[in-house]
């Protein structure tokens, strides 16, 4: 048990990863809403696949309202027009750990978590040499473990469902 | 590939290469090397990547570099561009 207080963030970035992971999808949306419930300003970025796989899964824009392509999110955060508290960074291949140490990079201070997941998660989750909480689990089509790890990183009540 | 597609670019190392793969065939690969950091801009795309991040400079004219996209992982590419090179060799840090 740490004494260490984390303040909530007031903004975050979700970097999401290939899409070809089912649980991604739903641990996105998953982690937006109860990031939006508790006050956070959630923009959720990937490429355009994930991104109409969002807009489509939340037509209403109920959990999450701003999207915004990688290539474009990475511009601008490093030409420091956007910044966040907090970021996530799904990672389920080599590529998006390569992300996340970008993003490591570019905001040295802020609160990052990568989500490490996929048929063979514990290789991937070696790479990271790079200061971050990592949540690893091994998950391709059933979030629940996965949810239930995230809960505890993130402080959120234990959920029945 | 964003603007990259539209240069002639080639491919050293196949799609799906880590990155430690690409930093490594670099510095086995060429005798001018370069560091940079992720986010470091060449041929108007921001390089993704663990730092330090190895870029090769072959025969004073072309640049080899690591490009990162998030279903393919990193493709290792070679492509020549003078002002560019002559850019590294002055913002990059240099191997000794």
């Amino acid at each position: 048990m740490t004494d260490e207080i984390i303040a909530p963030p007031k903004n975050a970035i979700l970097l999401l990863g290939c899409p070809e992971v089912p649980v991604q999808m739903a641990i996105a949306l998953y982690i937006a809403h109860n990031l939006q419930k508790r006050g956070v300003d959630v923009l959720a970025s990937g490429n355009p696949s994930v991104l109409n796989l969002l807009k489509v899964s939340d037509p209403e824009k109920h959990y999450v309202s701003k999207m915004v392509v990688l290539e474009k999110c990475i511009e601008e955060v490093v030409e420091k027009k956007r910044s966040a508290d907090l970021c996530v960074v799904f990672a389920h291949n080599d590529a998006a750990i390569s992300y996340a140490a970008t993003m490591r990079h570019l905001l040295p201070n802020q609160r990052l978590v990568v989500i490490i997941f996929g048929k063979n998660p514990e290789p991937l989750a070696e790479l990271i040499d790079f200061k971050c909480e990592k949540i690893v689990e091994k998950a391709v089509h059933n979030p629940i473990q996965l949810k239930i790890k995230i809960n505890e990183v993130f402080e959120w009540g234990a959920s029945k469902t | 590939m964003g603007c990259i597609e539209n240069l002639k670019y080639e491919m050293i190392l196949p799609l799906g290469a880590s990155f430690k793969e690409c930093r490594e065939y670099v510095e086995r690969n060429f005798k001018e090397i370069y560091y940079v950091d992720p986010g470091y801009k060449i041929f108007d795309e921001y390089i993704i990547g663990l730092p330090p991040i190895a870029l090769g400079i072959e025969d004073g004219k072309k640049i080899i570099f690591p490009y990162t996209k998030p279903c393919h992982g990193t493709y290792l590419l070679r492509i020549e561009g003078l002002d560019e090179v002559a850019r590294v060799r002055k913002t990059a840090k240099k191997k000794k």
